[in-house]
């Protein structure tokens, strides 16, 4: 009896210990990269706006587009319905333009500082050093960096660049397009963001491509006391197919920094989208200082028959993430997928899901996410799915587990249904739960080591959603969901 | 619209002393508070938070006479009615309109049944400690009825005793529109024992009424309570019920919702687990065809460590019908070996109808289990065929097929008799016929 009380005593004394442990892990993209940047003041207003617009150099309608944005932002209040702390921002406070100065004399090249950046981030941006053959483009702060590939992507007709590269070189296309999925009218953050977007990635693929590998756009936050508000819009056109991979890192700073994008994406008849995000914004310190606001719009329209929509996400940084990548199932059989691991600690916050919008008829939606929930964090899951009464023989089934690590943590789900017709079937699911001791107790048996029993257990457990991501990335985000989780077993 | 508080505000304004003057202190006591939330409040409107589908302030807009006189809206009303339940021995106690009956010849069995002004006399301390401490004041639909209510019925199983079963039967008769302020109290000291039958009626087909309930539970140590609630009204009936449980450590309560037909009911269900070991069973069903509503709301909010409960809504929308759900379950820190679950499960029969269903989690505590079920569908087709290939009319197949979906609710049921009841209750109404008991003197 005693010695298994002591047993135990042991066994808590070593999760003890590596509880400390990895509370002292650092996040290790925490740096910052000393470059000249050219940031404009703080403050918004119209003519900071105007400003913005003209370093840019973007023609009188994005102007315009801005300014109507700007306005109806005035008009707004920002909302408070989410299931966060998130303290009230000072718009005023805010750098709302800051472009690193290149210092590159040949003007091909680009900065040796900055590549470095990226090289210890793992993006490289020389072409020939890529084995995997993904095409990047590197956006720091509210300039692209750099994008790879375009030259052989171009031959195919697939034109991918930063959005202000596409303002001058196809006007007409982000013309068409640019704000027909999130209209600036949607919500605060989705106004704000319309009227200081900076950089962001543009993609066409047009009819009958698919494109041959995987475009990736990785966003870093350098400059303090900046918001980077990047806006990504991709286009697929009629039975095109593109995958998509996000990638995000900012340094460890004491404040706050606010980061609110938009990404829209617009996929015509047959044609595939698959939107991956591997989020790991600066989560903020143990006791919750500093860490990236996260407050994004994404939103996909299905707008042509046999489309298909599938966001794929996995969570693991910000103080703060609030965001519902969205499905609008316009075309008549189309497809909307969700999947989301988040992995909250620490003190952070994560308010997340989707909308799975049915207006066609035989569409399809399916949604998994797991959240799991470490430290004092908060993880919510709130989605929702609607069937208007035209939308015949929709089908949507969701899934959506918690998985609480410590006794302090809390786990949420807030799913709304509606339907409106009767041939339509809506399934919900949900649990709620501790990680089993049995499966732990099976591992140290084994000799695996608590920690590493969890990081297995955790592992398996995202398995459905790590599954749906490209190769490279799955490893990657595996890598980065141990690492999140070090020492957050209590 | 107009806040239709408005309007109630001004008739206890009026009325004040004539409302005050029929009603114990206990009461008039909550007034003051009640009218101060409802001065600022308003009735929740369609679209909000919890209200999706459901616009109070619109049922409470029209103008329903209210008995503030106290005129006796029982006195044309015979009280020869038996139920024919067998092998329960019930006490049935009317309410027509807000007038309530109790029968002087029940049975002692120790427990105290009366009106809240008959308990001024008999036991004024429960009334006075208990009355409005469970209920939430803030909500509006509650402060308005705190606002109104003049009497009530008291159930009060004092500690060991086990009360015979209880009839409750609210009923809607008067010849012109009216809103009844019906009020219950039950108080279940340790280990007390009690199964209360409550069913909502209108006879009168052709009056609009409006029905405004509070229930307030209390469940003291190991106390076990069955608490039924069968709703069978008319297109032109409105009702706002909510319902308020607090449930000490190793008590056992069940509370089940049964609408069989309505016009537009809101139920509210609020269940404080606040003791350990606690069990608690919220059961609910609801048919609703042409012109019906059902909302129902609730939240068990686990409070202790080690307790239990199961909840399960199921609807069967026809025509256009609207059915909502919105449930929560909230697990405060400190709440380890809880045990919930949640389902919510939906049949829509007709392009119409309209299902809006909002289930939620909300836990801080890590060593739980919890979950929750939704769907929102339609028959399996294949069992269809199979018993259509078996000689079954399509109706008929319907209709066993629907009887069997709602099969676990009903059999969640802890009375006997009372199962078989509402397994032809169900039956009939599925079969398109009127949910009434064959010999029922309320439906002649």
């Amino acid at each position: 009896m005693s010695e298994n009380l002591n047993d135990n005593n042991k066994k808590k004394a070593d999760e003890q210990d590596f509880l400390r442990q990895a509370a002292d892990e650092e996040y290790q993209y925490g740096f910052v990269t000393d470059i000249d940047t050219h940031v404009i003041p703080k403050g918004l207003n119209e003519d900071v706006v105007r400003q913005i617009s003209r370093l840019k150099g973007e023609p009188e309608w994005l102007l315009d587009f801005r300014l109507k944005a700007f306005r109806h932002w005035l008009t707004l209040e920002q909302p408070a319905w989410g299931h966060v702390n998130l303290a009230p921002i000072d718009y005023q406070d805010i750098s709302y333009y800051a472009a690193p100065r290149q210092n590159n004399p040949a003007g091909k090249e680009i900065d040796p500082e900055m590549k470095r950046t990226f090289d210890k981030l793992g993006i490289p941006l020389e072409e020939q050093m890529r084995l995997s053959g993904m095409a990047v483009d590197a956006i720091m702060d509210s300039v692209s960096v750099r994008t790879t590939y375009r030259e052989r992507l171009a031959e195919l007709g697939v034109i991918f660049c930063s959005i202000s590269e596409a303002v001058k070189d196809y006007p007409d296309l982000v013309k068409r397009y640019l704000g027909s999925v999130v209209p600036y009218t949607d919500n605060f953050f989705a106004a704000l963001n319309s009227a200081v977007f900076s950089d962001g990635s543009f993609v066409y693929i047009p009819k009958g491509v698919r494109c041959p590998m995987e475009l990736s756009s990785y966003f870093r936050i350098n400059a303090a006391q900046t918001g980077q508000f990047e806006r990504t819009l991709i286009v697929a056109d009629d039975d095109s197919y593109v995958s998509y991979l996000e990638g995000c890192t900012a340094p460890q700073r004491d404040e706050n920094q606010l980061h609110a994008a938009i990404v829209e994406i617009v996929v015509e008849t047959r044609a595939e989208v698959k939107y991956s995000t591997v989020q790991n914004w600066y989560p903020g310190d143990k006791m919750g200082r500093g860490g990236i606001y996260n407050l994004v719009t994404k939103r996909g329209l299905c707008r042509g028959d046999h489309s298909k929509l599938s966001w794929t996400q996995v969570e693991t940084g910000s103080a703060i993430t609030w965001k519902y990548p969205s499905c609008v199932l316009k075309g008549d059989y189309s497809t909307g997928e969700f999947y989301s691991v988040a992995l909250t600690r620490n003190r952070q916050m994560a308010d997340t899901g989707t909308k799975m919008i049915h207006l066609g008829h035989h569409t399809s939606s399916t949604i998994v996410s797991k959240g799991i929930s470490a430290g004092e964090s908060e993880n919510s899951y709130r989605g929702m799915v609607k069937v208007v009464q035209k939308a015949h023989h929709c089908r949507n089934y969701t899934q959506c587990d918690s998985l609480l690590l410590s006794p302090t943590s809390g786990a949420h789900t807030f799913p709304v249904i509606e339907v409106h017709n009767d041939t339509s079937v809506v399934e919900h699911e949900a649990t709620t739960s501790k990680i089993n001791e049995d499966q732990i107790f099976y591992c140290n048996q084994r000799g695996i080591s608590t920690e590493d029993a969890v990081g297995l257990i955790v592992n398996g457990y995202a398995k459905d959603v790590m599954s749906k991501l490209p190769m490279e990335f799955a490893v990657e985000a595996q890598k980065l969901l141990s690492l999140s989780l070090e020492g957050a077993v209590g | 619209m107009e806040n239709s508080l408005t309007q109630y505000i001004e008739l206890y304004r009026e009325q004040r002393q004539a409302i005050e003057a029929a009603a114990p202190a206990a009461l008039n006591a909550l007034r003051g508070k009640a009218l101060g939330v409802l001065e600022t409040a308003r009735l929740p409107r369609k679209g909000r938070e919890d209200y999706e589908a459901t616009d109070l302030n619109a049922i409470f807009a029209p103008d329903y006479g209210v008995n503030v006189n106290r005129v006796n809206l029982a006195r044309n009303f015979t009280p020869a009615f038996t139920c024919d339940l067998p092998n329960l021995g019930t006490t049935p106690i009317y309410v027509v309109g807000d007038t309530i009956v109790v029968p002087d010849n029940r049975p002692d069995d120790g427990a105290i049944v009366a009106t809240f002004a008959q308990a001024r006399q008999l036991c004024p301390d429960v009334l006075n400690r208990y009355y409005g401490a469970v209920a939430r004041l803030d909500d509006a639909a509650t402060a308005l009825n705190t606002l109104l209510a003049q009497d009530g019925l008291l159930v009060y199983v004092p500690r060991g005793v086990k009360a015979r079963p209880l009839q409750l039967i609210n009923l809607f008769n008067a010849g012109a529109p009216t809103m009844a302020v019906r009020r219950v109290l039950i108080v279940a000291e340790e280990q007390a024992r009690l199964q209360l039958l409550a069913c909502d009626h209108t006879p009168n087909t052709t009056q609009r009424y409006l029905s405004s309930q509070v229930v307030e539970i209390v469940a003291g140590k190991g106390a076990t309570i069955d608490y039924y609630d069968m709703e069978e009204s008319t297109p032109l009936t409105s009702r706002v019920a909510s319902f308020y449980l607090t449930q000490e450590a190793d008590s056992n309560v069940l509370v089940d919702a049964i609408t069989l037909d309505c016009g537009t009911t809101r139920n509210d269900f609020y269940l404080d687990v606040a003791g350990e070991r606690a069990e608690s069973h919220l059961l609910g069903m609801a048919i609703a065809g042409a012109g019906q509503h059902i909302d129902n709301h609730t939240f068990i909010d686990h409070r202790a460590p080690r307790c239990t409960s199961r909840e399960m809504f199921k609807y069967i929308l026809a025509d256009n019908a609207i059915g909502a759900f919105a449930g929560k379950i909230l697990v405060r820190p400190g709440c380890p070996g809880t045990d919930a679950y949640q389902g919510n499960r939906n049949l829509v029969t007709s392009d119409t109808a309209r299902m809006y269903t909002k289930p939620q989690l909300e836990i801080y505590t890590d060593d739980v289990k919890c979950a929750h079920g939704s769907t929102i569908g339609q028959l399996d087709e294949d069992a269809l065929f199979y018993m259509r290939s078996r000689g079954i009319s399509f109706d008929t197949a319907r209709t066993l097929l629907m009887q069997a979906f709602m099969a676990d609710v009903i059999d969640g049921v802890r009375i006997d008799s009372l199962k078989d009841r509402l397994h032809h209750l169900v039956e009939r109404r599925l079969a398109g016929e009127a949910a009434t008991c064959d010999n029922c003197p309320i439906h002649r």
